[in-house]
């Protein structure tokens, strides 16, 4: 008996339609974001996270609407990332039907709102996104820089000191993705996420860069995630959740099938 | 039409608990209130709850809550606490520097622990979320079509410990033994989130839904 690593689809909505950048810049459609989750659902994700990258307000109400709308469908576990900068934000998405919400460029200019946020809803309910590039070259022992507006500005903190503040803040879970590798299919950043694994008590999901089954699996056996995410692996069809579940059950990888 | 009371005391999401019961409700209504009158009228009580349990118990007293919850379980009708909603019910919990519950039942919620170890000496996570088994340790209506250890999902960091093992029908190891859940006459109490564990947490509900409160 013990506690099971978690798949997490992921799905970049924008203007309600889900989409996958790659390095944060191309897009490229990939379905209602109802019908997508109702599949991953009905697969066997054991969550489901949004990341909202529309920019404008009222586009934010479509948001809303279509969590909303999942959320009375599909009773699994949902975060919704993007855009939440205030305690009503919060409020918003949990009343639309979201469990947690993803807190990133926010903390970094404002940390105390991811403390007032946990004690205001709950550390369970608060998940901080760590964007980060590795700055270290190589063979220099690792070094992790936070980058906000898409991976486009540099803020000179360390992610691994971050990390543990951010727990100490409140933190219920941290979202961490590497910039380098997101959209790349090269795999995690298998030594931040372990970095940041150790140096910290609350589950870390990996996330940024998932090309096959094996990087999910290294995700979790190497990078020490508690979860693993991916978005176009899942969302083009090249491998399916159960797929997935069951290719990392076979590497010892205790999963819920 | 009968109705299901999900008790609203201004604490978490209520959304995902009624639509879940929405979801498996059978000629049932789903109301989220605070209102003594509706939820005495109700047929079916839910006690849902996230967050802190300072903040929950100040404001289930603050309410009133912790009269209503009494007069219901009271009363014989099926009564489901969900959560921080079932951690209310015991004694106390280490939580905040030690909060008194409303001492439905015998026992004591308890820190896991910094750092919490697995049999092989490694360390665990806490909280202690995603989905866990759950081992059925007493037959019960609400077990119902759902098989031993099955897979329920869990988000918490303080585990409830009961002082009348006889009264646990549901066990999950995660360091410790946790009792995550409990049942004694018309009432019964889940650590886990079943409106958040797909088919099995809807069936449970669906099981809740259905039941008449008597265990015999």
């Amino acid at each position: 008996m013990a506690l099971a690593k978690r798949i997490i689809p992921c799905l970049d909505v924008d203007k309600g339609r889900v989409v996958k950048g790659v390095n944060f810049i191309d897009i490229r459609d990939a379905g209602n974001p109802v019908e997508v989750a109702k599949r991953y659902n009905e697969q066997g994700a054991d969550e489901i996270t949004f990341l909202d990258i529309t920019a404008s307000n009222e586009d934010r109400d479509t948001t809303v609407h279509m969590v909303e709308e999942i959320a009375s469908e599909v009773f699994i576990p949902l975060t919704v990332g993007g855009g939440i900068r205030r305690c009503e934000d919060i409020r918003r998405m949990l009343n639309a039907g979201a469990d947690k919400v993803g807190i990133n460029t926010a903390a970094v200019f404002n940390p105390d709102f991811v403390r007032e946020a946990a004690e205001r809803f709950g550390r369970q309910c608060i998940v901080v996104a760590i964007d980060c590039k590795r700055v270290s070259a190589d063979g220099e022992p690792g070094r992790w820089e936070i980058f906000t507006h898409g991976g486009r500005k540099p803020t000179g903190i360390d992610a691994i000191e971050w990390a543990i503040k951010m727990n100490d803040y409140g933190a219920g879970e941290i979202l961490l993705t590497s910039m380098d590798r997101d959209g790349t299919k090269n795999g995690f950043d298998l030594d931040v996420t372990r970095a940041i694994s150790n140096a910290i008590p609350i589950p870390v999901i990996a996330s940024g860069g998932v090309g096959n089954l094996q990087h999910l699996a290294d995700g979790v056996t190497e990078g020490h995630a508690d979860a693993v995410l991916a978005a176009s692996i899942f969302h083009f069809g090249e491998y399916s959740i159960p797929e997935a579940k069951a290719f990392m059950a076979a590497q010892g990888i205790e999963m819920r099938l | 039409m009968k109705t299901i009371a999900v008790i609203d005391y201004g604490m978490g999401n209520l959304h995902s608990v009624s639509k879940a019961l929405e979801h498996v409700a059978n000629n049932q209504r789903v109301v989220v209130t605070s209102d003594p009158d509706v939820i005495r009228q109700a047929e079916h009580v839910v006690l849902p709850g996230v967050g802190a349990i300072r903040d929950c118990m100040a404001e289930i007293r603050r309410l009133g809550v912790d009269k209503v919850v009494q007069e219901n379980i009271a009363s014989g009708k099926p009564f489901l606490g969900i959560c921080v909603g079932y951690q209310a019910l015991m004694q106390d919990s280490e939580e905040n520097g030690g909060i008194p519950c409303l001492g439905h039942f015998d026992g004591h919620v308890r820190f896991f622990g910094d750092p919490l170890l697995d049999e092989k000496g490694e360390k665990l996570k806490v909280p202690h979320m995603g989905w866990n088994q759950v081992k059925q340790a007493h037959p019960h209506p609400i077990w119902q079509g759902i098989e031993d250890e099955t897979r329920f999902y869990f988000v918490h960091s303080y585990y409830v410990e009961a002082a009348n093992t006889d009264q646990v029908i549901g066990e999950t190891r995660y360091g410790k033994t946790c009792h995550v859940a409990l049942a004694q006459d018309n009432v019964v109490a889940v650590q886990f989130h079943p409106e958040k564990s797909h088919d099995a947490g809807l069936q449970l509900l669906k099981n809740f839904a259905e039941w008449d409160g008597k265990t015999a």
